[in-house]
């Protein structure tokens, strides 16, 4: 432990901090703009110049240098001050300056710290650079004449999404970042270098133009897109999300979020439900909620205790209570959340949980993956799975090969593995120290019992250390688990059960055309499948129009705040359940949503507070199938996985012109 | 007056440096290379640094680091799986600089031993010579004296009967200048662009794949066989203290006859010149500066350099420095601020544009020098110029700043008046303010 003293301060860093750490430790800012604490340190900006006594006579950069015990650092002298002012006029000699026309604007660091550590004119005579924009696919806008080298969406592509994708070209002042051949960046994480770009070379193409910060409402809200539950800031004007960015949460999505979160936001404002429909004569007409309460009403009472609810993937724990508490009033039990007809034992809410947690991904040091494709399934968990890789795990595989951009042994295509792993692996466990196994929803239909009893033979819970994985990917699946949306049988238990009426909250994954489920009340925001096989529409409130708590793949219960308001007729869906509910003459006990929180949280405490919920393992003795089989991925196209991602003019292209070659051209500026 | 003695014949480490006699190896064999290396070897790693430290040995590549003191950075007892390496700095692109390239020409079987001998003081596994992508003629020679060297059992297993075993591979460049710098030439010799790394941590505990590095000049990995031939007290008695030994002069410009020429440190430049250049064109009334090191140290003028002692304090004393002793002579129909301006561009297109201050500063400056070489500038844009030079010097990671940085201070140091007298000249006696864009 360092002691070292800054600026007379004396401040103890943990060894192999940096100078800069200590600086910010000593509470000292440190300007900088290629340091980025989440990637590795380039030195290259020159920006975070101190002096370290003792050592050469000329500053040194802080990022770089590491912090020695009894160091003296400077970080207000005028030799500091003359050096940084002098890198940022070099920062600022080549660059345009467009700060008017550039959508960093407002929120740039360039702007900051030129204002904060700049001289404040300019003295350069000469013309200024110019550098050809590139093309880095759908997500990512490039103006890069006002690019400042400091590569961190080069180190970012190469450490953390594990696409080389992003390089630098060229020599000196000629030195150009590009996209490989200039094609489109095709990883998942691309949105996130606009984030780490210091200045407006990279910024969101779907978001140009659209807003400045200052005029943006910014809530706090928890993302849908898949089961991980990534913290969000939804920034919206008006009536409209304009803009989703992650916010930091160390335990669950560190800083970054996919480009599924970060851009379906233009899918929220389309296709959406905002009033209520009635099917008269085999067609969906307009009608006045009275109008479709009494319908609701008529099914209601010709179904008796005939009455079924079918969660969708993205709605929240409130909804399902409220939901469940009206069928429970007419007397049914038949609630279910795996829309695609999965069905896997339940018993043991700890077998199907993400155990490790996703921090905790970081410290195994064998992993086994059964049937997923995690860059898909849960993008911010592959990234961990990198980390852990990086920190000398070793990956096997079962299952159709993808490419999760780090060294994977893949053992096959066949859930009958399980049974007969090689003795290769079989050591590596062994040898493990914190060992963990990952089964994706593909393994748990066929693989459940077989992937359990490798709890034994894996030894995959140790003191402090459960390494059974279940990985969900729908971001109501854990919530609805604890409020009992499942039946042995998944949805065919339901058909069997011949319900009189369904109520779908934003279901649109079922097989409609499979399973008889009676007259069919879609309560949801967008006009997807679900909506279009539905016999009344509700109009309901997407998750960045309700407060709502959600919980996460690991079992960590979060809350998201309204950021806007539903369109329309639409209204939150706990409220339409209490209105309707009165209709039926079953009024249900909560006229509040704290009210409603506080009878879920009476009922299922493990939704009191948000955190960590605690699940004590228990394991189910389930039979381990012997068979052999294929295993299919439950994604086929990572950009249109739900009802808001497929009214996204954003995520559609993406998925045109990532996953299926589609090519566009682009309109000359 | 320097009292430095001119190099006597016997005194010569490098005897064939003008290829008068068979290059290979049974020519360097009649030279005296490879005389018994085993011997050389056998006194031990330690006495063999102690014995270059005691030579008094500084780097030749142009920083004069004490070549001893820097192979005793080495790990002595490598750890397992972290084999140490030597790099062998052939990637000689200074202007003004054309040793290694005779060395390598005529000398190679020097370099050669020289590798096994210091490899097996650090004790490295390996060496790698980095030699310039455009020394194609050089490269063959260098492949063709390390094929010679495997075929007579002086490389390889047991390499020259010591019990030690040794490789050397020749790796080309592709041209870049920076890849001279040592941490870039680990990441281009490692497949990277060729970028300077940060430092700490230092090649010597980290470098080529994260191993133990020292990465040495050519010049002084070829004399270290020699030194130990003939005693580290030989070499110390050469030039003056803490400059001592010989070096190589490669003297061009405005001489009567340029030419590489091996010299005892601290000569005299008047000796130096006169004794085998052939004197000054024109005479040495016709001098007008002399950049005595390589294209990144300061020019020094006529009067400062022509009794000058060459050696690294002697020059450091005169604002410059001695580089790698590329004496770049320049008589009076010089057109010296062009000659700066042609080598601010040198550094603007070397460059490797990772750090802020170089990648802007050498652009700004070069645009600057080449107004100021036309006079169209004013004159408060020549301190413009010095501030611009001293926000790039020492704010970088690597030390091309400073070498982009220090021509242009010499410059102004000791030609102000030359350049304002273009710019009052271009823009008549008064120079009007232009308006800002």
């Amino acid at each position: 432990m360092p002691t070292l003293t800054v600026d007379g301060i004396e401040v103890e860093v943990p060894a192999g901090a940096t100078v800069l750490q200590a600086c910010e430790a000593a509470g000292k800012e440190i300007p900088r703009f290629c340091y980025h604490e989440r990637l590795s340190i380039a030195g290259n900006c020159r920006m975070c110049l101190v002096e370290i006594a003792p050592g050469p006579p000329k500053p040194q950069a802080s990022c770089a240098m590491p912090a020695a015990d009894k160091m003296v650092v400077t970080t207000n002298s005028e030799k500091v001050r003359k050096a940084r002012e002098g890198v940022m006029e070099f920062l600022l000699i080549n660059h345009p300056l467009d700060c008017p026309i550039c959508d960093q604007g407002g929120e740039c660091d360039l702007q900051d710290q030129s204002i904060a550590y700049g001289k404040g004119h300019s003295r350069f005579a000469e013309n200024k650079r110019a550098v050809t924009d590139k093309y880095m696919g759908p997500i990512v806008k490039t103006i890069m004449t006002r690019c400042i080298q400091c590569t961190r969406c080069v180190r970012f592509a190469e450490e953390v999404a594990g696409m080389e994708e992003i390089g630098a070209l060229g020599r000196g002042e000629d030195m150009q970042i590009t996209s490989y051949l200039e094609r489109a960046v095709t990883s998942e994480l691309s949105g996130n270098v606009v984030d780490l770009c210091p200045v407006g070379a990279l910024t969101a193409k779907p978001y140009a133009f659209e807003a400045r910060p200052w005029e943006l409402r910014k809530t706090y809200a928890i993302d849908v897109m898949d089961a991980v539950g990534t913290n969000i800031r939804l920034d919206s004007r008006g009536r409209q999300v304009l803009r989703c960015v992650p916010r930091i949460n160390e335990d669950v999505n560190e800083e970054w979020a996919h480009d599924k979160t970060r851009h379906h936001v233009d899918g929220l404002v389309r296709r959406r439900l905002d009033r209520p429909f009635v099917r008269r004569e085999g067609r969906l007409v307009p009608a006045t909620w009275a109008e479709a309460f009494e319908s609701v009403k008529a099914a209601a009472e010709a179904a008796g205790d005939k009455v079924a609810v079918i969660a969708g993937d993205l709605v929240d724990a409130e909804t399902m209570y409220a939901a469940k508490l009206l069928a429970r009033s007419l007397g049914s039990d038949l609630l279910e959340g795996r829309q695609t007809g999965m069905a896997y034992d339940v018993s043991s809410l700890a077998a199907v949980n993400f155990n490790t947690t996703i921090a905790g991904v970081e410290t195994a040091d064998a992993i086994l993956i059964v049937g997923s494709n995690v860059r898909w399934e849960a993008a911010l968990v592959n990234t961990r799975i990198r980390k852990a890789v990086k920190a000398g795990a070793k990956v096997y595989a079962i299952g159709e090969e993808v490419d999760l951009t780090y060294p994977v042994e893949w053992l096959g295509n066949d859930i009958g593995l399980l049974g007969r792993l090689p003795q290769a692996l079989l050591d590596t466990f062994a040898d493990a120290k914190q060992p963990m196994l990952i089964v994706g929803g593909a393994a748990l239909k066929d693989g459940q019992g077989a992937s359990l009893a490798l709890v034994e033979t894996l030894g995959l819970i140790k003191d402090g250390w459960n390494g059974y994985n279940v990985l969900h990917f729908s971001a109501s699946r854990m919530a609805g688990l604890m409020l009992g949306y499942a039946q042995a049988g998944g949805i065919r238990s339901i058909a069997q059960a011949a319900p009189k009426l369904t109520f779908l909250l934003g279901a649109d994954e079922v097989d409609f055309a499979a399973h008889a489920l009676g007259t069919l009340v879609y309560v949801g925001h967008h006009g997807d499948k679900g909506a279009a096989a539905a016999d009344i529409v509700l109009p309901g409130a997407a998750y960045a129009e309700k407060s709502g708590t959600w919980v996460n793949l690991e079992g960590r219960v979060q809350r998201g705040d309204r950021a806007v308001f539903p369109p329309g007729d639409a209204r939150e869906d706990w409220a339409i359940f209490r209105a309707l509910s009165d209709v039926l003459g079953r009024t249900l006990p909560f006229d509040t949503l704290d009210a409603l929180r506080a009878a879920m949280a009476r009922d299922v405490p493990m939704l009191a507070e948000p955190g960590l919920a605690s699940i004590p393992w228990s394991a189910p003795a389930l039979p381990i199938s012997a068979e052999g089989g294929a295993l299919g991925l439950p994604i086929k196209d990572f950009y249109l996985t739900n009802a808001i991602c497929r009214a996204s003019p954003t995520m559609q292209r993406c998925s045109a012109e990532l996953l299926h070659g589609e090519t566009f051209a682009e309109a000359a500026e | 007056m320097s009292a430095i003695q001119p190099l006597a014949d016997k005194d010569r480490i490098f005897t064939n440096i003008y290829g008068f006699q068979d290059w290979k190896l049974a020519g360097a064999r009649a030279r005296g290379d490879w005389d018994d290396t085993k011997s050389l070897m056998a006194v031990g790693q330690d006495a063999i640094i102690d014995a270059i430290k005691a030579s008094g040995l500084r780097g030749r590549g142009g920083a004069g680091f004490p070549t001893g003191m820097k192979w005793s950075f080495m790990p002595k007892e490598p750890k397992p799986g972290k084999p140490s390496f030597l790099v062998i700095n052939a990637d000689e692109s200074e202007p003004g600089s054309c040793k290694d390239r005779e060395i390598i020409r005529h000398e190679p079987h020097k370099l050669i031993e020289g590798a096994l001998i210091a490899g097996f003081a650090m004790r490295a596994r390996a060496a790698y010579i980095y030699i310039r992508g455009e020394f194609i003629r050089e490269a063959e020679h260098l492949f063709a004296a390390v094929a010679e060297a495997y075929d007579a059992g002086l490389l390889g297993k047991n390499a020259a009967g010591s019990g030690y075993d040794f490789d050397v591979f020749v790796h080309r460049g592709a041209g870049a200048y920076i890849c001279g710098e040592e941490t870039a030439q680990i990441e281009s010799l490692e497949g990277k662009k060729g970028q300077p790394r940060l430092k700490p941590p230092f090649p010597a505990g980290a470098g080529l794949y994260g191993c133990p590095t020292t990465v040495n000049n050519v010049e002084s990995i070829a004399v270290a066989p020699t030194i130990l031939r003939r005693g580290a007290a030989w070499f110390a008695g050469i030039g003056r203290d803490k400059n001592q030994g010989t070096k190589l002069f490669q003297i061009s410009g405005h001489v009567n006859r340029p030419c590489v020429v091996e010299e005892a440190m601290g000569i005299s430049f008047r000796e130096l010149i006169d004794r085998h250049a052939g004197g000054i064109r024109g005479g040495w009334d016709n001098l007008l500066a002399v950049i005595p090191g390589g294209s990144s140290v300061p020019l020094v003028p006529a009067a400062q350099i022509m009794d000058a002692p060459m050696d690294f304090d002697g020059l450091r004393d005169l604002k410059s420095g001695l580089g790698t002793a590329a004496v770049i002579v320049m008589d009076k129909s010089t057109d010296i601020v062009r000659a700066i301006s042609r080598l601010s561009y040198f550094y603007k297109h070397e460059s490797c544009g990772q750090c802020t201050p170089c990648r802007e500063g050498t652009g700004w400056m070069w645009r600057v020098m080449e107004r100021l070489r036309e006079g169209n500038a004013q004159l408060h844009e020549i301190d413009l110029l010095e501030e611009v030079t001293r926000q790039v010097e020492g704010h970088t990671i690597c030390a091309l700043g400073d070498a982009a940085a220090w021509p242009i201070q010499g410059l102004i140091r000791h030609f102000r008046p030359e350049i304002e007298r273009r710019i009052v000249e271009k823009q008549g006696s008064a120079p009007l303010a232009v308006a800002a864009e």
